[in-house]
């Protein structure tokens, strides 16, 4: 079997709370190939957002160890996780966190301000990851003057303009009416066809059939790992 | 990350939050403005008393008339004649630091020509009077030895003597009358401009002292020999307290006075009055600098304020930006960077508004204003230093935060 993308062994995340110690995420353990689309499920308070950002090296893990792309990232500092966030990784969350009153142009261009691309290479990736999106028409429009589904149309563009092996998206339906939901699922489909990785939580199974493998968590523990014959999205919405 | 790429980020940040930054500009725009302002205000006040000290002319020394003890009633200055022509001879006689000693004597009067006339005092001078107020004449000529001797009827005037009995029209060879004496007009005096007390020391006119004596100050004076006063002009490079000392010396040994006894005249060191004014002006300055530093001051806290505001506003977007790849270093510059060019923007405008603030004083107050390069550096120097002082700490708070915790921030 080739080298997975993601390994995690006996990955664990508690939080501090004064006295009590909330344990989150205890003693996680799973590959994720390169190309797969995998989706977490489980109850809320089950650890699915902990494991995420641990995945997404937002946050450091309180035990065990993670490998992303055959590199161990759980020992890196705060700048070199920053720099494999930037190299590697797209973020799609629930809520778009796009930057107000800032163009849809300039908010896909965000990540790219802090690689070594020059200007006009920034603008050129950041129209192509737009028009792939389907909004090449909306480059100058603020979110404000965006629906929710271009929002996170937007969003989804951003994750991808630096070209990641790895995209994380927690809740990416959460905010979204269920139409807009499998368009943008169509989207995340028609992205890994082309080679990326995504890991997506949500709580609708509906959602969750479009992926290629179901992962479901509870108190901090994965309790069952399926693969799942993947709906297709594009189809649906014909 | 290079510098272009974060000026970059922190401008648009700024664009986006158009009226905060404005905001925060505010103060460092007044506080920029003040500083030049008070500034312009104190160098004005400091450029009058040297310009004072120039058209006193610099190491003068001033022999006035002193009391004369006359059975245990003292009179003031001036209350008796006591010091003489004769004793200004001998002073530029026998005085080596003494350049030239010139006595006057004062009176006021009416100047009158034709329908015109004009209230102003007048000096009855010899030549060296000119020489030691460095006075020049700008028109016409001086007085002739013959004209000194014989008390000639002429006249020297000031500019504004002349402005006010003769306008624009050429004042040489008219004749004025003063106390009823005609004198001819053979020069106009060069403009002094205000004393240090805020006289106009163009407002006299100018007489031989044999005139004044003889023809105009009337009995009382024809016989005697008495002034008003001496004016010293010690020389280049000479000290000051020897020639006060020597003068004094002489002076008691003219008048014959015993030890133990009062000088009967009085010293005065005008330029060491000046230098006293002069220091107290540059304290002034001094003074007011700092009190305008304080706004600037002022204005630094409002923009570590803003920024702090600003910082916990925005605990999503650094998230954000920490997510897609952003090191603590790059949210410190761009923090950073957005402080030093809102400081430098505010100072900018504020040296505009600074300039245009000391020329509408100068124009509408009338006072005199001073505009220095170098205050215009300090107080730009200083607001990009108030920006990297006030806005460290923000930048510094925000590139702290961790990236989940700046995400999962409300
Ligand atoms: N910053 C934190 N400090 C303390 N406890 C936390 C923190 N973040 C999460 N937890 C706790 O860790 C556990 C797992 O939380 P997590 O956010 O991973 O759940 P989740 O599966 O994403 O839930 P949901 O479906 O509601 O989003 C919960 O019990 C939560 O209270
Ligand atoms: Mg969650």
């Amino acid at each position: 079997m080739a080298e997975a993308l993601i390994r995690v062994e006996e990955l664990a995340k508690e939080y501090r709370m004064g006295s009590n110690v909330v344990p989150a995420l205890c003693g996680v353990s799973l590959d994720i190939a390169a190309g797969e689309f995998v989706a977490v499920m489980g109850p809320s308070g089950s650890g699915k957002s902990t494991f995420m950002n641990l995945l997404g090296c937002l946050d450091h893990p309180s035990g065990g160890r993670y490998w992303l792309d055959g590199q161990e990232v759980s020992q890196l500092s705060g700048d070199e996780l920053a720099r494999v966030r930037n190299r590697k990784l797209g973020f799609v969350f629930q809520h778009f966190n796009l930057l107000a009153r800032t163009s849809a142009l300039d908010n896909v261009s965000l990540p790219l301000l802090y690689s070594e691309m020059p200007p006009t290479e920034r603008k050129r990736h950041a129209e192509q990851r737009l028009a792939q999106v389907g909004l090449a028409q909306r480059m100058d429009h603020h979110p404000a003057q965006l629906s929710g589904g271009q929002q996170q149309r937007v969003a989804i563009a951003r994750a991808l303009v630096n070209d990641p092996q790895l995209v994380l998206a927690d809740e990416p339906t959460g905010a979204l009416d269920s139409h807009t939901s499998v368009e943008i699922m169509a989207l995340l489909q028609q992205l890994n066809r082309e080679g990326i990785t995504i890991v997506l939580v949500t709580h609708e199974h509906d959602v969750a059939h479009f992926a290629g493998r179901i992962i479901t968590f509870r108190d901090g523990k994965i309790i069952e790992d399926k693969t799942n014959v993947a709906n297709d999205a594009a189809a649906q919405l014909q | 990350m290079n510098f272009t790429a974060t000026l970059h980020i922190a401008l648009l940040a700024l664009r986006v939050n158009k009226m905060r930054s404005a905001l925060t500009m505010l103060g460092i725009i007044i506080g920029v403005a003040a500083v030049i302002i008070m500034i312009a205000v104190g160098g004005g006040a400091q450029a009058r008393v040297e310009d004072q000290i120039r058209s006193l002319g610099s190491n003068i020394i001033m022999v006035l008339s002193g009391s004369m003890t006359s059975g245990g009633a003292r009179g003031g200055i001036g209350s008796q004649p006591t010091i003489f022509e004769d004793d200004a001879y001998a002073m530029g006689r026998e005085i080596e630091e003494i350049q030239a000693a010139a006595p006057t004597l004062r009176g006021n009067g009416q100047v009158v020509s034709g329908n015109t006339n004009w209230s102003t005092i007048f000096y009855g001078i010899t030549p060296d009077y000119l020489e030691v107020r460095e006075w020049a004449i700008v028109e016409g000529r001086g007085f002739e030895p013959a004209e000194m001797s014989g008390a000639g009827k002429v006249v020297l005037i000031g500019q504004t003597v002349a402005k006010n009995i003769f306008g624009d029209a050429s004042p040489l060879d008219q004749v004025v009358r003063v106390r009823k004496v005609p004198l001819t007009v053979i020069g106009v005096l060069d403009r002094k401009g205000q004393s240090m007390t805020g006289q106009d020391q163009d407002d006299l006119i100018l007489i031989p002292i044999s005139t004044a004596r003889k023809r105009i100050l009337g009995a009382a004076q024809a016989k005697s020999r008495s002034v008003s006063s001496i004016m010293v002009k010690v020389r280049q490079g000479a000290d000051m307290n020897d020639a006060d000392q020597r003068m004094r010396e002489l002076l008691r040994q003219r008048h014959r006075l015993q030890q133990g006894q009062d000088d009967d005249f009085f010293v005065r060191n005008l330029s060491e009055i000046l230098q006293a004014q002069e220091a107290s002006s540059k304290v002034m300055t001094l003074l007011l600098a700092a009190v305008a530093s304080v706004s600037l001051l002022v204005g630094g806290i409002g923009i570590m304020n803003i920024m702090l505001v600003s910082v916990t506003e925005r605990t999503r977007e650094i998230g954000l930006r920490m997510a897609v790849g952003a090191r603590a270093r790059d949210i410190l510059t761009q923090f950073l960077v957005e402080a030093v060019t809102l400081s430098l923007i505010g100072g900018a405008i504020g040296i505009l508004l600074g300039i245009s603030g000391a020329t509408a004083i100068a124009e509408l107050a009338g006072w005199r204003t001073e505009l220095s390069g170098s205050s215009i550096v300090l107080a730009a120097g200083f607001a990009g230093a108030v920006g990297i002082f006030f806005g460290y700490y923000p930048a510094k708070k925000a590139s702290r935060l961790l990236p989940i915790e700046a995400l999962r921030y409300e």
